[in-house]
C-alpha cells in the first residue's frame, strides 16, 4: 500500500512541477467542447440530451491525452529502467500509475464539466453528488484499461496514433454507461435506473483491474 | 506430426472441403424450402449465420492460444492466435456484409444500433484493432507479447460490451431480430452449412498458420546467416 502511494506521489509531483499533460488535456477537452457546440449548432434546445455524450467525449479524448503520457514521460532520462529496478512487484507500479492517471483525469473533467456547465447553459447543483459518482467510477474504468494499454504501446512506433486506436474499441463498455448514467442523472432524475449502469461500470473495473495486475508483469519492458 | 502426414492432412481437408461445400450450396440454394414471407432472401441466413459462428470460433482460438503464449513463450502459440483473429475477421467480414444485403429488403435499412449488430462490429473492430497493433512493433518477441496480451483483453471485453449494449437498447427492440425456432424443414440445411463452414474454418486456419510458420522460420534463417556472417 505504501509502494503505490510512493509511486502515486511521485507522479503527481512531477505533474504539478512541469504540468506537462494536463494543460494539454484541460486545453484539447475545453477545445472539443467548443468544436461540439458548432456542430451541434442548430439542436440548441437540445442541448441538455446531448450533453452527456458530447462530455464523455470530450473526457475521452483528453484521458487519451493523459494516458500517452503515463509511460512515455518514463522515457526521458531512462526513468523507465530506474522504476523497473525498483525491488516491488509489477502490480505495484500499475497500481501506482493507474491512480495517478485516474487523478489526472478527474482534474481534466473537472474543469472541462465547469466549461460545458457554463457554454451549454446547465444547472445542475442538486445532481452533483450523482454525477461526481458516475465521474469517478467510469473514470477507473477507463484508467484501469488505459494504464495497461499505454504500458503496452510505450515502446511502439507512432505510439500516439496507436494508443486511442487500440483504446477505444475496449473502453466502449464504459463510455456507453457512463454517457448513459450523466444522461439519466442529467434528463430524467429517476436514480434508481443509475444502478445498472453504474454496476456494469463497476464489474468492468474489477475485472479489467485484476486483468492488467496480473498481466503487467509481462507488460513492461524497457 | 511428420510432414508427409501434415500433406496427406490438407489433401483430405480439401476434398472434404470441396464436397461439402458443393452439398451445402446445393442445400441452401435449391434444397431448403423457400421461406414464406421473405421468398428466397432468407437463404442467406445459410452463410450468414455459420460465418458468424466461425468468427466467434476463431476468436476463442485467439483467446486459448493467447493464453498459452503467455504461459508458454512459444512462438507456435502466438502464430496460431495470429492466424485465428485473421480468420475470425473474415468470417465476421462477411458476417457484416451479408447482415445489411438481408436487411436492406426485409427491414428497409442497412443498420440499425441493435445489440446483436453493435456487437458484432465491436468485436470486428477489437480484433481489427489486434491485427493494427501488431504492424506497429518490430521485435518479434515483443510483438508476440504485446498481442497476446491484447488479444486476452479483446475477448474478456466482447461479453461486457454485450451486456452493456442489450440491457440498455433492448427499450426500443429492434424489429424481427428473433424469429423464434428454425423450422425443421429448414435445418438440415443449416447444419450442413455450419459443418461445411467449420472445415473452411480449419482449413483456412492450417493454411494461414503453415504461412506464417514458414515466415518465422524464414525471419530465424536470415538472423542466423547474419550472424554467421
Amino acid at each position: 500500500m505504501k509502494k503505490i502511494w510512493a509511486i502515486f506521489r511521485k507522479d503527481m509531483l512531477i505533474e504539478f512541477r512541469t504540468k506537462d499533460s494536463l494543460n494539454s488535456m484541460l486545453f484539447f477537452g475545453v477545445v472539443v467542447l467548443v468544436i461540439f457546440n458548432f456542430a451541434l449548432g442548430s439542436l440548441h434546445d437540445s442541448l441538455r440530451s446531448a450533453a452527456p455524450g458530447i462530455l464523455w467525449v470530450a473526457f475521452a479524448f483528453s484521458g487519451t491525452l493523459g494516458l500517452n503520457r503515463v509511460f512515455a514521460a518514463e522515457k526521458e532520462n531512462s526513468c523507465l529502467q530506474g522504476l523497473l529496478m525498483v525491488p516491488v512487484d509489477r502490480g505495484v507500479i500499475y497500481l501506482g500509475k493507474m491512480l495517478a492517471a485516474t487523478v489526472f483525469m478527474l482534474i481534466a473533467e473537472l474543469v472541462i464539466f465547469i466549461f460545458s456547465l457554463v457554454f451549454f447553459n446547465l444547472t445542475v447543483w442538486p445532481e452533483i453528488p450523482y454525477l461526481i459518482l458516475v465521474f469517478a467510477v467510469g473514470t477507473l474504468g477507463f484508467s484501469a484499461v488505459g494504464t495497461l494499454l499505454s504500458a503496452v504501446t510505450v515502446n511502439t512506433k507512432m505510439r500516439e496514433v496507436l494508443l486511442p486506436l487500440i483504446l477505444f474499441p475496449v473502453i466502449l463498455p464504459v463510455l456507453i454507461n457512463a454517457a448513459e448514467a450523466t444522461n439519466i442523472i442529467l434528463n430524467s432524475a429517476d436514480y434508481g435506473q443509475l444502478k445498472l449502469p453504474l454496476t456494469i461500470m463497476s464489474v468492468f473495473t474489477l475485472v479489467f483491474g485484476t486483468i492488467s495486475y496480473l498481466l503487467f508483469e509481462y507488460v513492461l519492458e524497457d | 506430426m511428420s510432414t508427409r502426414l501434415q500433406s496427406r492432412l490438407d489433401t483430405a481437408l480439401e476434398i472434404a472441403l470441396f464436397l461439402s461445400m458443393a452439398f451445402a450450396l446445393y442445400m441452401a440454394l435449391i434444397g431448403a424450402p423457400r421461406e414464406r414471407t421473405m421468398g428466397d432472401l432468407q437463404r442467406i441466413f445459410y452463410f450468414h449465420v455459420p460465418s458468424a459462428i466461425n468468427g466467434l470460433t476463431a476468436f476463442a482460438v485467439n483467446f486459448a492460444a493467447s493464453l498459452m503464449y503467455l504461459i508458454r513463450k512459444n512462438r507456435w502459440w502466438d502464430n496460431l492466435a495470429l492466424s485465428a483473429a485473421e480468420v475470425g475477421v473474415l468470417f465476421l467480414g462477411i458476417v457484416l456484409v451479408t447482415g445489411p444485403i438481408w436487411a436492406k429488403p426485409v427491414w428497409f435499412i442497412w443498420w440499425t444500433w441493435s445489440p446483436r449488430l453493435t456487437s458484432s462490429l465491436i468485436l470486428c473492430l477489437l480484433y481489427m484493432a489486434y491485427l493494427l497493433i501488431r504492424n506497429y512493433i518490430e521485435d518479434p518477441e515483443r510483438k508476440a507479447l504485446v498481442s497476446s496480451v491484447f488479444g486476452i483483453i479483446a475477448f474478456v471485453d466482447a461479453p461486457l460490451v454485450w451486456f452493456s449494449i442489450r440491457w440498455w437498447r433492448d427499450i426500443h427492440p429492434s424489429p424481427m431480430l428473433e424469429t423464434g425456432g428454425l423450422s425443421p424443414s429448414m435445418r438440415p440445411a443449416f447444419w450442413v452449412c455450419v459443418a461445411a463452414f467449420q472445415i473452411l474454418l480449419i482449413y483456412l486456419l492450417r493454411r494461414r498458420f503453415y504461412l506464417e510458420s514458414m515466415r518465422t522460420e524464414v525471419e530465424r534463417l536470415e538472423r542466423q546467416s547474419d550472424v554467421l556472417r
